[in-house]
């Protein structure tokens, strides 16, 4: 009995200590500068949007919105072709060519991609490719290849393997067994994957940092981090950013929970 | 064509841009260890191992290291512990379990840059939350500038890396801990065991696997923590937050000594391997079956 209320109450500290910070973001980023070095910590006195219409006006933050749109829908959906053909790939080919693949990929699940800072610098520099948001997709989908290769050859491995040949004995080719078939039936999978992959590259500020540099080629997190340069204290405006950062990300979480769930337990399982 | 040779079509489109924008990249990393590139000049010397030697002598590079293990072993038991306490209760279900794994997990989806935005107010020392409970509290001799002292920025970090990432630790013990037959936690308690031996004998042997795995992606996760060290102190102050991936940054970003970045890169994958490495082979070897 002890322990269960020990329990609960672990859980409400630990709810507060997850939920209070949230509400800090929205809350804070409703006071106009005078008020929040008045009273930091209270709550707004109206709902003012005067911080997010100071940033729209005063940056291209439209463009940089679209702009990690772009990247992160454009780096997504080329991963999950990519691996989903490398993954397809090894479960249809015989043992030894499907294994050797699988270890090539595997072994890239062992390099943390800040090893790669350097060379990719200078690698995308030397072909052009720097300041070009195609070049950044290029480089996400690279680094991101062994994990989304590993996850999806483990959700195709759980496909019945009669559905394939079946499919193959009447005579369609692999191409169209891939895209009619094992993508249809691996939706769920596909989803999960992609609710997981995506919040790695809409999050992601290393590789934008050392890739764009363009005023109006920036994605969300490093025109954050530019603004933190701009208004130094200035909580609101600084939270108003984070607002319009988050939002799509959390809302996407708030009506497909389900897939951010299962894709993040499937990427950790490559540990 | 035979059905084996059209399958290499599939695989060749991604592993031509694997082999161009990973495995080349990670090895010419590896080359310029060994030359004394400022990245800017087109011509450089091969200096043999002088990065690697001018690395053990290199205070900056020692306290990162030293950091980092710091700044790791704060995150592993923090995470761990904390996130498994909270899934023993919400494995068992009942009213808002949902809920609150939902609530748990928002964190993990924000940025980085977003969480080290949102601690970096909190630890305000005249605005932020974190001394404001504090005074109000009546507890203003704990106040501190957090991420300004020496001694405590390396944990205010943790702090902040640790509780925007419990939410899918929670999630990975939940389902390890569902994976567990209830029949035979149910044999153990009619067996007359109490609540701890029941915990003890049954129900940690067989989340074993789950605890593996939770202590080796946060291992992981914590040697990849550039973007919130980098937003939140960017190894300040005095470089007792720099850990390696912000000391590779600074050394070719900002000091252009690409061919001593480039080791510290090689020892920092050599690292992670090792850590990898040893945590598979002591925590799966006492891998249970049921």
């Amino acid at each position: 009995m002890l322990l269960r209320w020990l329990g609960r109450l672990l859980h409400a500290a630990f709810a507060l200590i997850v939920a209070l910070p949230l509400l800090m973001i929205v809350f804070t980023s409703m006071k106009t500068t005078p008020e929040f070095y008045a009273h930091p910590l209270s709550l707004p006195s109206a709902w003012n949007f005067g911080r997010f219409r100071e940033l729209f006006t005063q940056h291209p933050l439209g463009q940089y919105f679209v702009n990690s749109v772009f990247v992160t829908a454009s780096s997504v959906l080329l991963e999950l072709l990519l691996a989903g053909m490398i993954a397809y790939g090894i479960i249809r080919s015989g043992r030894k060519l499907g294994a050797g693949i699988f270890a090539l990929f595997a072994l890239g699940l062992m390099v943390p991609s800040q090893v790669n800072m350097i060379p990719i610098y200078v690698f995308v520099r030397k072909l052009g490719l720097s300041d070009s948001l195609p070049g950044l997709v290029l480089v996400t989908v690279s680094m991101l290849l062994p994990l989304g290769v590993f996850m999806l050859t483990g959700f195709m491995r759980t496909l019945p393997k009669e559905l394939l040949e079946a499919g193959a004995i009447d005579g369609a080719g692999e191409w169209r067994l891939l895209i009619r078939v094992v993508f249809p039936l691996c939706a769920p999978y596909l989803a999960s994957t992609a609710a997981f992959l995506s919040v790695i590259v809409w999050n992601d500020l290393l590789f934008p940092m050392l890739l764009l540099g363009g005023k109006d080629k920036m994605t969300l997190p490093l025109a954050l981090l530019q603004f933190r340069g701009e208004y130094l204290t200035d909580y609101p405006t600084l939270m108003a950013g984070v607002v319009i950062s988050v939002l799509p990300v959390v809302v996407l979480f708030l009506f497909l929970q389900r897939y951010f769930i299962s894709g993040a337990l499937a990427g950790a399982l490559k540990g | 064509m035979k059905p084996g040779k059209k399958l290499l079509l599939f695989f060749l489109p991604g592993i031509a841009l694997y082999l161009a924008l990973f495995v080349y990249p990670t090895l010419t990393g590896i080359y310029y260890s060994f030359t004394d590139w400022d990245g800017l000049s087109p011509s450089y010397r091969y200096v043999g191992l002088d990065n690697y030697a001018g690395l053990t002598e290199h205070i900056v590079f020692r306290k990162a290291v030293g950091n980092n293990l710091k700044f790791m072993l704060a995150v592993v038991i923090a995470q761990t512990a904390v996130s498994l306490v909270l899934a023993l209760q919400l494995a068992r279900g009942g009213k808002g379990a949902a809920a609150l794994r939902a609530l748990y997990f928002v964190p993990t989806i924000l940025s980085s840059v977003s969480v080290g935005f949102i601690w970096t107010f909190l630890y305000d020392p005249s605005l932020g939350a974190i001394n404001g409970l504090l005074n109000a509290a009546g507890l203003s001799h704990w106040t501190q500038n957090w991420l300004g002292n020496v001694r405590f920025a390396i944990f205010a970090v943790a702090a902040a890396q640790a509780w925007a990432h419990i939410g899918q630790m929670v999630i990975l013990f939940v389902a390890g801990l569902q994976a567990i037959p209830s029949e035979l936690v149910e044999a153990a308690k009619l067996d007359g065991g109490n609540r701890w031996q029941v915990f003890a004998r049954v129900t940690w042997p067989l989340l074993a696997p789950a605890a593996a795995l939770v202590v080796s992606y946060t291992t992981i996760q914590s040697f990849k923590a550039f973007d919130l060290v980098f937003t939140m102190t960017n190894g300040g102050p005095a470089y007792s937050t720099e850990i390696l991936s912000t000391f590779i940054y600074s050394a070719a970003f900002a000091n252009y000594t690409f061919g001593l970045a480039s080791a510290a890169s090689v020892f920092f994958l050599a690292l992670v391997s090792l850590i990898t490495f040893l945590q598979f082979r002591v925590l799966r070897a006492d891998r249970v079956s049921y």
